[in-house]
């Protein structure tokens, strides 16, 4: 398959300021290889996301989405290459250092990953826990995510009592409770019907338009793809509106992976337009 | 072939028992750095001491009993019935007592460590913590360390307690013997490397159990059945690990102190 400069998308430039000079990107990866056995799971991939940038992941199932989105958070660490995360080079971090960093990173799991043995309440103010805040603050903050995604009625229920699209919302509140400045989506979507992934969606997209916080979406599914690229949200009707026809969202790009290569890095009208087989065939 | 399989079982075991050493070192070494999870640790004493209560005080009553029982039979033999509440409490306090209690509560907790931190690892809740800026070393292995030591020793205090009470009411009830000379011969046989030796065990079976079933729990791979195999390893080998150190120990005591 073609590596990124072939498809005709934007790569790393050579004389791109370093990470760490005032126009750093959020995260930049520098050809970046891991692997779990003999065979690497991602070889020499290199791209940025800008401060203010959606970027979308996509990618078959099984080709290493999850794995790069471990990989920005510091939960796994490269064979090669580096990884800077707010100018910082989070490969060469020791962990008790990345724990600090990670403060300024919201992640939202595949599966929510909420802790099963606390109150809502408690897995969306885990963090002001942890900095041990006063209660009533911790409540009012708590209460301020949840009514984002419109959920405050759940306060003092167990994951287990919620829906699995519930879970999800839950989790988005737990990652935008400290105000971070980088959100990372593991397939917020995967496994929920088409309602419930619109209405996640819509989320991903108020939290991108109405905080402008940088973000990385991992998916498979074209339609949450496409809709984040072509619908803004509208504070005055509160919900998402499409964009004139034929317009995308400036901020929001695309990133495709495919048999361990980063294959597409541009904009939704360069995705469209691409003539790679692989990514036409993705796309139809 | 062979050899590969042998060469490929000696680097998992190796690597195995350097992960152990790390993870136990990384927890423990998180003792004495902020933030302190003092609540975690309370929680823990009260979920692995407390609750492991009942257990403990039933088998040691029942252990000291059956001691009594069986030591006096044999000891009836050579006109020794007299020296059964020095053999109930020699074995509760430098053997059975340490053992059985740290048996019982491995077979409780350290089954129940390696279940719920591994439901965690599958469920990527253990992630999620790590992604949240919380070291789980510290704030799931550490506290239950501490909880366990701390606990195991009083759990031990307690069983010995029981045991030789247990023997006591056996001796006495069951087989007729004078309650004063049991507890007299108990106590007065008792010399200071036997109280220590009962004591320095707990210490590292405590350990033992933790760290097995944290290791155990945090290296789980493979979805529910994955917690399952994790629970059944952390206790058949902390279990095996506990016996294995009492010979130590044992051996070791017996050197320095001659008893």
């Amino acid at each position: 398959m073609t590596p990124v400069g072939a498809s005709g998308a934007a790569t790393l430039p050579e004389s791109s300021p370093a990470p760490g000079s005032p126009s750093e990107p959020v995260v930049a990866f520098e050809n970046v290889t891991v692997s779990f056995g003999p065979e690497p799971v991602l070889e020499d991939i290199s791209f940025r996301v800008e401060p203010g940038e959606t970027r979308i992941l996509l990618g078959p199932a099984g080709v290493g989405k999850s794995v790069l989105l471990k990989l920005v958070n510091g939960l796994l660490c490269p064979d090669s290459g580096r990884i800077f995360v707010f100018g910082k080079e989070i490969s060469a971090m020791r962990e008790a250092d990345l724990f600090e960093l990670r403060g300024a990173i919201g992640t939202v799991f595949q599966e929510g990953a909420l802790f099963d043995s606390l109150t809502v309440r408690d897995n969306v103010g885990y963090r002001l826990l942890e900095e041990h805040l006063p209660d009533d603050e911790i409540t009012r903050r708590v209460t301020e995510a949840l009514r984002f995604v419109e959920l405050e009625e759940t306060l003092d229920k167990f994951p287990s009592q919620l829906s699995g699209g519930m879970r999800r919302r839950v989790a988005i509140a737990r990652a935008i409770v400290t105000n971070p400045k980088l959100i990372l989506y593991d397939s917020p979507t995967g496994g929920l019907d088409p309602i419930t992934s619109t209405t996640i969606i819509e989320l991903v997209m108020k939290q991108r338009d109405v905080s402008r916080t940088s973000s990385l979406v991992v998916t498979h599914r074209l339609q949450d793809a496409f809709m984040l690229a072509t619908h803004r949200f509208s504070r005055e009707k509160n919900r998402m509106v499409p964009l004139p026809p034929h317009q995308a969202d400036p901020h929001t790009s695309f990133l495709m992976l495919h048999n361990r290569h980063l294959v597409f890095d541009g904009t939704t009208a360069e995705l469209v337009n691409s003539t790679d087989p692989f990514i036409r065939e993705y796309l139809e | 072939m062979a050899l590969e399989t042998i060469d490929a079982a000696a680097k998992r075991g190796v690597l195995a028992v350097q992960e152990y050493v790390v993870l136990s070192a990384r927890a423990l070494g998180n003792l004495f750095r902020r933030p302190f999870y003092r609540s975690d640790i309370f929680m823990q004493a009260d979920i692995i001491g407390v609750g492991s209560l009942p257990i403990v005080i039933m088998t040691g009553f029942f252990l000291g009993g059956v001691l009594a029982l069986q030591s006096a039979s044999t000891l009836t033999q050579f006109g020794a019935t007299a020296f059964t509440g020095q053999l109930v409490s020699f074995s509760m306090i430098k053997e059975i007592g340490p053992v059985v209690t740290a048996l019982m509560v491995s077979g409780r907790n350290a089954s129940g460590m390696a279940s719920e931190l591994g439901s965690m690892i599958v469920t990527e809740q253990i992630d999620a913590m790590r992604a949240l800026g919380t070291d789980p070393l510290k704030k799931l292995v550490m506290p239950r360390i501490v909880a366990t030591i701390v606990m195991l020793f009083f759990l031990v205090i307690i069983s010995d307690t029981v045991g030789i009470l247990g023997g006591g009411m056996v001796s006495v009830v069951m087989l007729g013997q004078n309650g004063s000379q049991y507890f007299h011969t108990a106590y007065q046989s008792l010399e200071y490397p036997d109280v220590l030796q009962g004591l320095v065990k707990p210490i590292f079976f405590g350990f033992i159990i933790s760290t097995i079933g944290c290791f155990y729990g945090m290296k789980t791979r493979g979805g529910t059945q994955g917690v399952g195999r994790s629970t059944t390893q952390a206790v058949v080998v902390s279990s095996v690990l506990i016996i294995a150190t009492d010979f130590l120990i044992s051996r070791f005591m017996i050197g320095i102190f001659g008893r």
